[in-house]
């Protein structure tokens, strides 16, 4: 897993609009996956939130996720140049989330498919969460 | 129930498909007088107004201003594409209340003339949007996201490619008959298969048109519905919601349709077996089939095999539907159909509907529709209507 490189200033600046959520992104700059769990409802929920969409509960607190997960859907967009897969990645935590497939042929991807996390820096923007088969 | 009823009393859709030299206030301005011209009324006496976010301003003051209406009774809600069917609740939730007589709802746009690749183009981002960051780097275009609908109800339900085409089949037969669509040639099955696929799940003939336009309605009060010489088209059950992305542990093969559907049939007191004629937003091929079976039409992972040989097809099929040709050939102005479909319900219970496609004896019909896809989110709305 990719470790990428961004000042604390930089990623200040990408939060400003949520910064009540800049812990995931600052574990993502670190390569881990964080879920925001709700500890009153012991459920983690996706896409993070201080407020749990499940309960209610503002009891939450930030749990790093196991990284693996399993292919819901999957859609390559053809027209694209390179194509690229959009896919549900269902956490084996519970939670599905939107992302994309990548460093692998997206011609081979199936649901039901076991994949891992990978975090893709990318220029100028807070790192992504991605996926890649396990 | 016993509040007085709202009867839609004007409908008119705007008969271009590309608009480079109009405004859009413009398009909106055609769009109303049309209405009330189609309802024997006037500017003058639209007392409530109904608009979306395709609006200048995205908000009900600008066209009010510009129109020079004297209102006592406004509402911007923005839902996407059913955001004009939420109005038809609306209005006639305010008419109920006394709130205003003449409600006006208007929608247009020109995504046409201003070259939007609707579909395929990534979405843009909003940063008020707290997932905004967890959508955007993913490039999730719109038919990328209703691809992996598709996909899904494949896997969970055999759904295939080959039932996906019966709908757009379907909406291609009724459009040659209409002057106005944008596509009017009749596709097969073996067309939509042989055309590129976009996304997986998502060819290019399972997508709708991009076209300019715009559509508008009239809702009135019974008595002076009475006072009019338009048929009678009462707005008999409504039903709306927020189909969200329910913290993450979502269902992609099921949409609002299920809540907004069970909604208004109660309300109407009818069963999807009373409904005579279907408007059904066609945004894409798969999104019919979903909700299908949510409206109740089929049990649910059947929709594939309800569309099928024709059953959409009016004067062959069990359930006549989009017979104006639908967002699939007919028109989709401003990249929304709630418009629209509201728009063919009423002809058909008026009788008004072309004679190739016309339901005889129509006097029950719904409207029903989704509006923009957050993550696998999405609002819905369901309007029953009948004719008296
Ligand atoms: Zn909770």
């Amino acid at each position: 897993m990719t470790t990428p490189s961004m000042s604390d200033e930089t990623l200040r600046s990408l939060t400003a609009a949520a910064p009540e959520i800049r812990p995931f992104w600052e574990a993502a700059r670190r390569g881990e996956l964080l879920l925001a769990h709700c500890t009153a409802c012991n459920r983690p929920h996706w896409f993070p939130r201080v407020v749990c969409p499940l309960c209610g509960s503002r009891d939450i607190e930030w749990r790093e996720a196991c990284g693996r997960g399993t292919v819901y859907s999957v859609s390559v967009a053809r027209r694209a140049t390179p194509p690229y897969a959009l896919a549900y990645v269902t956490l084996d935590e519970g939670p599905t989330m939107l992302t994309n497939i990548v460093d692998c042929d997206v011609d081979g991807i199936a649901i039901g498919q076991k994949v891992k996390v990978v975090f893709k820096d990318r220029p100028g923007a807070l790192p992504a969460p991605m996926f890649t088969p396990a | 129930m016993s509040l007085p009823s709202a009867y839609v009393t004007g409908a008119f859709e705007h008969p271009t498909r590309h608009a480079p030299d109009k405004s859009i206030a413009q398009l909106h301005a055609e769009c109303a007088l049309g209405a009330v011209a189609d309802a024997g009324l006037s500017l003058g006496d639209i007392d409530g107004y109904f608009c979306a976010g395709d609006t200048p301003g995205a908000s009900p003051l600008y066209m009010a201003d510009y129109l020079n209406l004297k209102l006592r009774w406004l509402d911007g809600t923005e839902s996407g594409g059913c955001s004009y069917l939420m109005h038809v609740a609306h209005a006639a939730a305010a008419i109920a209340a006394g709130q205003c007589n003449v409600a006006l709802i208007t929608l247009s746009g020109r995504p046409r003339s201003e070259g939007q690749a609707t579909g395929t183009a990534p979405r843009a981002g909003n940063s008020s949007q707290a997932d905004e960051p967890f959508e955007t780097p993913y490039r999730p275009t719109i038919a990328g996201m209703y691809g992996m609908f598709a996909m899904r109800h494949m896997h969970e339900f055999g759904t295939t490619a080959e039932q996906l085409a019966w709908v757009k089949v379907s909406a291609s037969r009724h459009a040659q008959h209409n002057p106005n669509a944008l596509l009017r040639n009749v596709v097969t099955v073996e067309d939509v298969l042989a055309s590129p696929v976009v996304c997986d799940g998502i060819r290019r003939l399972d997508c709708c048109v991009i076209t300019d336009g715009g559509g508008a309605a009239i809702l009135t009060r019974p008595e002076i519905a009475r006072s009019l010489s338009r048929p009678l088209v009462r707005v008999a059950g409504t039903g709306h919601t927020m189909h969200t992305q329910n913290g993450g542990y979502i269902d992609a093969v099921r949409t609002g349709a299920a809540a907004s559907g069970a909604a208004a049939f109660a309300e109407a007191g009818v069963t999807p077996r009373d409904i005579k004629y279907a408007s059904v937003y066609d945004n894409f091929t798969i999104m019919v089939v979903m909700q299908l079976e949510d409206l109740g039409f089929c049990p649910k992972g059947q929709g594939g095999r309800f569309v099928a040989e024709g059953s959409l097809i009016s004067g062959v099929g069990r359930l006549p539907w989009n017979t104006d040709g639908g967002g699939l050939c007919n028109n989709h102005p401003a990249n929304r159909g709630g418009m629209t479909k509201l728009i063919e319900a009423v002809r058909q219970l008026r009788g008004e509907a072309h004679p190739a496609v016309q339901v005889k004896n129509c006097d029950i019909a719904l409207a029903a529709g989704p509006g923009r896809v957050v993550g696998s989110g999405h609002g819905h709305a369901t309007a029953v209507l009948v004719r008296e």
